[in-house]
């Protein structure tokens, strides 16, 4: 018997901590936490950079991800990157925000960082639910969708429609980059990574803010497995809101 | 900047601001303070700093959180309703230990209220508009001279407790004009690379800038942490001016632009032969209680002038307690009192 050499093929990237995130089973938060460290990694920008995390499911990205980091007031992370940004040119700023935190409670301030083409990188996490506080109806809930606070389903007549942030954001002349993703199957994940590091490369050559919107699971909050949560996503979800580059630096 | 300069008050106190070395401005317009954030959008990127209009209040504090976070002098301006808009944020920022400066020049309310010069937001200042077991560095300025002073202090103090610091001005002190000298700026004493982002490499260690604490046993923690700077903000930073109150029968009671209505109410009743004087607080937290624990044996009776319904007269009961009698004199609305309303109620209580 000759000794068997291994070779690591896979680890966590250095901008990760090594504490165990608080993620439910099928949650891809963990998944997008990765590619953002990952990204941050491979740039080599980890002692310049700096976080924003939400109020929501993610408010602890900050015990995970190994940058400076701030925790927001619910939906205010744009504001807090962009002064921080202009503060500080030379560091790369982003913002973690879930569809509550961004779509609903803080919509004035994500229009208007985009609108001012703050130089700041957005992950917009977009699970068509409110996680952290226990299911309900989220700006990006889909119609017919069941929520504690609709359960019934989300109407039109009563609720509106579901926002779709990324096509919304692109109509605007200042974003340099703007793109929606998933991260609920490997194929689409290596999109994400590469969605995510376009962004901060838009950041990175000062093209102006970047948001890159990620399709993301929530078994819990949906009553669904999580397998079965990958495959609502994709035949719930993607029809209505559509992967793709919505806006690309010029 | 140098010697004598005649200069609007809302001018002079976003100058002092900038000769403290604040360079980043995030504000939100609303009368009666425009010409704070106009100044700054003018000066600051001529001196190489910000001057970024915000969307709302909300997003202009939280702007405040982020430049704060940096460590760099950071300060915003509003009046009234706007700093309820912001009173969250104000939350956030002292439970978050963020050092930045809040001017707040007040007008009338409540709700949309007036654009007049008033005092009724006292309260808001010292007991919080935000949530939590928190405390401002409070500072009242009774003249422009004082307000250029105190602002420029107020961003060292920041620095010195990790704490918001509000100068509370009120509408006359904005919109007036005098004269007013900027002195040399003290030095800065900054502790930005022990705890502020941006400076991981430097300091081997990132920066978390947060408020969150859900384990009981460390909110509390955190709670007696701030607590303790408040305590010591009670030890050394109390402000107070007493005028002729050493043979007073009569103190007089009042802050910010009352208290000079006050002191020429005082001038002619002394010419009088009336023993009256004046106990003005300075610092509004930590409030000067002391002054009006130990009044001279002479003090007859405590007058309150102010512009609101009678705010300020809680500390004056919590200092005064039932030694001597306390009476009130309030003007709202942008009404305010008259030299010769407060000689007459002066007079009233002293029976003459």
């Amino acid at each position: 018997m000759g000794t068997v050499k291994e070779t690591k093929i896979f680890e966590k990237p250095e901008s990760m901590t090594d504490v165990i995130t608080h993620y439910c089973p099928g949650c891809t938060h963990g998944v997008a936490h990765r590619l953002v460290a990952e990204t941050i990694d491979e740039l080599g920008i980890r002692e310049r950079t700096f976080g924003v995390a939400p109020v929501g499911c993610s408010v602890f990205i900050y015990n995970y991800i190994d940058v400076d980091m701030y925790e927001a007031a619910h939906g205010r992370a744009p504001a807090v990157a962009s002064a921080a940004k202009r503060i500080r040119p030379d560091m790369v700023g982003f913002t973690y925000q879930g569809d509550g935190d961004l779509a609903s409670i803080g919509m004035a301030e994500i229009v208007h960082a985009a609108n001012r083409g703050e130089n700041i990188t957005v992950i917009f996490i977009n699970n068509a639910i409110y996680g952290m506080t226990g299911g309900q109806m989220a700006p990006t809930t889909l119609f017919g969708q069941k929520a504690t606070t609709c359960p019934l389903g989300r109407e039109a007549s009563v609720n509106g429609y579901p926002i779709r942030i990324a096509e919304m954001l692109a109509t605007l002349a200042s974003p340099g980059y703007i793109a929606r993703v998933s991260v609920s199957k490997p194929k689409y994940v290596l999109k994400a990574k590469e969605a995510i590091k376009k962004a901060f490369q838009t950041q990175i050559d000062k093209k102006g803010f970047s948001l890159v919107e990620v399709l993301s699971t929530c078994p819990t909050n949906w009553g669904l497995r999580p397998v079965e949560a990958t495959d609502w996503l994709e035949q719930h979800m993607m029809p209505y809101y559509p992967l793709g580059e919505f806006k690309l630096p010029e | 900047m140098s010697g004598r300069m005649l200069m609007k008050g809302n001018e002079a106190l976003a100058e002092a601001a900038i000769q403290a070395g604040c360079k980043y401005f995030f504000g939100y317009p609303i009368t009666p303070q425009n010409e704070i954030p106009e100044y700054m959008s003018k000066r600051l990127p001529e001196i190489g700093g910000v001057y970024l209009q915000a969307e709302s209040e909300v997003a202009a504090v939280n702007m405040i959180f982020g430049g704060a976070g940096t460590g760099e002098r950071v300060m915003t301006s509003s009046s009234s309703p706007g700093i309820s808009l912001m009173s969250e944020g104000i939350s956030y920022l002292a439970g978050a230990e963020l050092p930045c400066v809040l001017m707040n020049i007040v007008r009338g309310g409540p709700g949309l209220g007036g654009i007049l010069p008033a005092q009724s937001d006292y309260f808001q200042a010292t007991r919080g508009g935000g949530h939590g077991d928190y405390r401002l560095l409070v500072l009242a300025p009774s003249t422009l001279q004082e307000g250029v002073d105190l602002t420029m202090e107020a961003f060292g103090l920041a620095e010195k407790y990790r704490n918001p610091v509000m100068i509370l001005g009120d509408g006359f002190m904005g919109q007036m004009m005098e004269a007013v000298e900027f002195p040399s700026p003290a030095p800065v004493v900054s502790s930005k690379k022990e705890w502020a982002v941006g400076y991981t490499k430097e300091r081997g260690k990132r920066a978390v800038i947060k408020s969150l604490y859900l384990d009981p046993e460390q909110l509390e923690a955190h709670n007696a942490k701030l607590q303790a700077k408040y305590r010591a903000m009670e030890q050394n930073e109390v402000r107070y001016e007493s005028y002729q109150v050493e043979d007073a029968e009569v103190v007089l009671t009042a802050y910010g632009t009352t208290a000079r209505i006050a002191r020429s109410a005082i001038m002619n009743l002394r010419s009088q032969g009336l023993k009256v004087g004046m106990l003005r607080p300075i610092s509004l937290f930590p409030f000067p209680y002391a002054p009006f624990e130990n009044l001279p044996a002479s003090v007859r009776h405590v007058l309150v002038v102010e512009m609101s319904c009678g705010q300020l007269i809680d500390d004056i009961k919590i200092g005064v307690g039932r030694a001597v009698p306390i009476s009130f004199h309030g003007r709202v609305g942008g009404m305010c009192p008259t030299v010769e309303e407060i000689e007459e109620k002066i007079k009233s209580v002293i029976g003459k």
